[in-house]
């Protein structure tokens, strides 16, 4: 799960990490009051879960309230790579002397979090990774053992050469590093974290993204759902148990599995269609869910056809059948389906789609050559 | 020989009396698995399907001497069950649960290794040998016993690649799913290693997916070490970055774990990837035929040097 700046700010600051004071509205006449209160110049950033904020200009410096206001009013609103601009962050704007970065993610192939610190700040890390990797400096921390100060130290001083600032920074990064194992994050970052020319170390900039796994245990953050950031099927999706992801062609899909929902949209492309979705019915073979899968699909005026792709295994073929049967008497779907029935009882799962005169195949490769076949015609 | 899980392993179910726990005890009872005994605390002396419940793994194992453990508890108290099974003695764990927090399981893997066992899993449907054992959720008659190994990321895509194999008469030595999360206990390099070692295994299938690069790790791994052919699939050529594609460890992020650089790395060491699950059958065979021509021929010239 994605979360915004303010949000992430918010965490860190939990932690005690140095952040600037700021307050996030989504209403522009309150813009020149939280600006009024910080009494210095402020910076007026939008709220949005996708990269690229400044570039898109989305992030403006203000030297008083009334322009704070003009451009709050100017980003609320706005669309940066297809989200609208619906909420403002209104933060202290400080002089920057350095810009660096700190972020920590999970290591996969080492099952440690990995902490990476570079002098350049500011800037795309994946871009100094690529250009200028001895900008970087990665330390692997020990799970058992959790992030010692020495090691925090060792990352600072690779930062920076004051040895009061390296200090300063050392308690910043092991702030990053306890957010990230308490809030069970998947990347932590701040970039920049800068230094004042009187010395201090801030986080002007913060993000953080959850283990959707960790969730039920932390309300608090499951409370930060922006749902005006999320996809509209994807979050009914979810609500019905079952796991979606949106996509831009005409191939409607229904797959017990995540892998096999995977390869049957690149057997789709692999025929020269494109597929509408991901869906993944999971394991448990209950109708109601292939009624909801159906619905969903469905609100997307591009599907053209829906696929069925069904591995019997702990999934029975005669429970998709029945959903699908309930679901065609139901809401009588305008766009042809094609249905692809192997494994666990799928003899009893096609002659229960006799009754809506459905023939099930039992290939993969012919059930995806035949929803080509409809959504062209 | 297979490789993991044999005839010999004893084992148990943890949530032995919940719905899938139940279910699949008596499947793996059927299949002819040694299930020697159950866990769910408060319901000791209980039989599930015949299998005694203990209240314990700890009084599990000092009753039936199991040394493999399954796990169908839910994610809430899964991380427990893996550290209560390795700490009572369980040298192979088999984590079916999805849903464990990753934080957790950088612990847990740890732990694992300093004990000296395996965990398979979790978020996977666990491992069959055919013909001898099955310990997982995966539909038993669509394996056939051969000298193939599988290894995947995936539950039903596996049963896919498996089911071709099988409609080819290209048996399995031992099929694992290693499961979709980030952090799992066993790799894709772990399982390949055993595979070469074992005798009884000809060729590996690989199948892989989005997020992470444990594919390109193996396939550095497979030019070093490996002769035996090696075909693979990759899932996920149409997938978005930044989404996760149902499994938590599926997703494209920060550029790294696409479908393409699995495929190049895969290519550029000799291994050929399938377009379409079903083609893995037709991949393996070719390999193994001409394997077999090489092993004939080579022996034909041993004798003619004689």
């Amino acid at each position: 799960m994605k979360i915004h700046e303010y949000q992430a700010k918010e965490l860190f600051k939990k932690f005690g990490m140095p952040i600037p004071d700021g307050k996030v509205t989504n209403n522009p006449e309150e813009v020149g009051k939280i600006a009024h209160e910080i009494g210095k110049p402020v910076m007026v950033k939008a709220q949005v879960h996708v990269g690229g904020r400044g570039k898109a200009g989305g992030i403006k410096f203000a030297h008083n309230a009334h322009e704070a206001w003009e451009h709050a009013k100017a980003i609320l609103g706005m669309d940066i790579k297809h989200c609208t601009v619906k909420k403002v962050l209104i933060t202290e704007a400080v002089d920057i002397d350095t810009e660096a970065y700190i972020g920590i993610i999970v290591d996969r192939a080492a099952k440690m979090p990995v902490i990476m610190v570079s002098p350049e700040g500011g800037v795309d890390i994946e871009e100094v990774a690529a250009k200028t990797p001895e900008r970087i400096m990665k330390l692997h921390v020990d799970p058992m053992l959790g992030l010692q100060n020495f090691q925090a130290m060792k990352l600072a001083r690779f930062v920076y050469e004051d040895i009061g600032i390296a200090r300063k920074a050392a308690r910043v990064i092991m702030q990053l590093y306890m957010t990230f194992m308490h809030v069970d994050a998947s990347l932590a970052e701040v970039n920049p974290l800068i230094t004042t020319p009187d010395g201090k170390v801030l986080a002007i900039d913060a993000k953080i993204n959850i283990d959707d796994n960790g969730l039920y245990r932390r309300p608090e953050i499951e409370a930060m759902r922006d749902l005006d950031e999320e996809d509209p099927s994807e979050t009914e999706a979810k609500n019905a148990d079952l796991s979606f992801v949106k996509l831009d062609g005409s191939i409607g899909c229904i797959v017990n599995g995540a892998g096999l929902a995977m390869a049957t949209m690149d057997t789709v492309k692999h025929f020269g269609a494109e597929p509408a979705n991901f869906l993944d019915i999971g394991g448990s073979s209950n109708p109601d869910k292939v009624i909801n899968a159906m619905r969903i699909i469905l609100r997307d005026p591009n599907v053209k056809v829906i696929l069925f792709n069904i591995f019997g295994g702990i999934t029975r073929c005669d429970d998709v059948a029945n959903g699908i049967v309930a679901a065609v008497k139901d809401f009588k779907p305008p766009v042809p389906i094609v249905v692809r029935l192997t494994g666990t009882n799928e003899d009893e799962g096609r002659k229960i789609l006799e009754e809506i005169n459905l023939a099930a195949t039992s290939s993969m490769e012919d059930v995806v050559k035949k929803a080509i076949e409809l959504a062209a015609a | 020989m297979a490789i993991f899980l044999s005839r010999k392993n004893k084992v148990i179910v943890q949530g032995i009396t919940g719905r899938d726990g139940s279910f699949h005890t008596q499947q793996m009872v059927d299949y002819g698995t040694q299930v020697v005994g159950g866990v769910t605390p408060g319901k000791g002396g209980e039989t599930v399907h015949g299998v005694p419940v203990f209240e314990s793994v700890e009084d599990a194992v000092k009753s039936t001497y199991a040394d493999t453990s399954v796990i169908f508890v839910p994610p809430k108290f899964s991380v427990d069950a893996i550290y209560e099974a390795v700490d009572a003695g369980i040298k192979l764990v088999v984590c079916i649960t999805e849903g464990v927090p990753a934080i957790d399981m950088l612990k847990v893997y740890h732990y694992v290794q300093s004990h000296g066992a395996r965990l398979i899993g979790p978020n996977c449907p666990g491992i069959i040998s055919p013909g001898l054992s099955k310990v997982g959720i995966m539909p038993a008659q669509i394996h056939r016993k051969g000298k193939v190994g599988v290894v995947s990321r995936s539950g039903t895509l596996t049963y896919e690649v498996v089911f071709a194999l099988t409609n080819k008469k290209i048996g399995q030595s031992t099929v694992i799913g290693i499961g979709g999360d980030p952090i799992i206990g066993t790799n894709f390099i772990d399982c390949i290693d055993a595979f070469n070692k074992d005798k009884m295994t000809d060729g590996i299938v690989l199948i892989g997916e989005i997020g992470g690069t444990d594919e390109e790790e193996a396939a550095k791994y497979i030019k070093k070490n490996v002769k035996k052919p090696v075909v693979a699939f990759i899932a996920g050529r149409t997938a978005p970055p930044g989404k996760r594609m149902g499994h938590a460890g599926a997703i494209i992020s920060g550029g790294t774990g696409t479908a393409e650089d699995k495929i190049k790395a895969l290519n550029a060491v000799g291994i050929p990837v399938a377009d379409l699950p079903a083609q893995v059958a037709d991949l393996m065979a070719e390999k193994l035929g001409t394997a077999k021509k090489k092993k004939k021929s080579a022996k034909k010239t041993k004798k003619s040097s004689k």
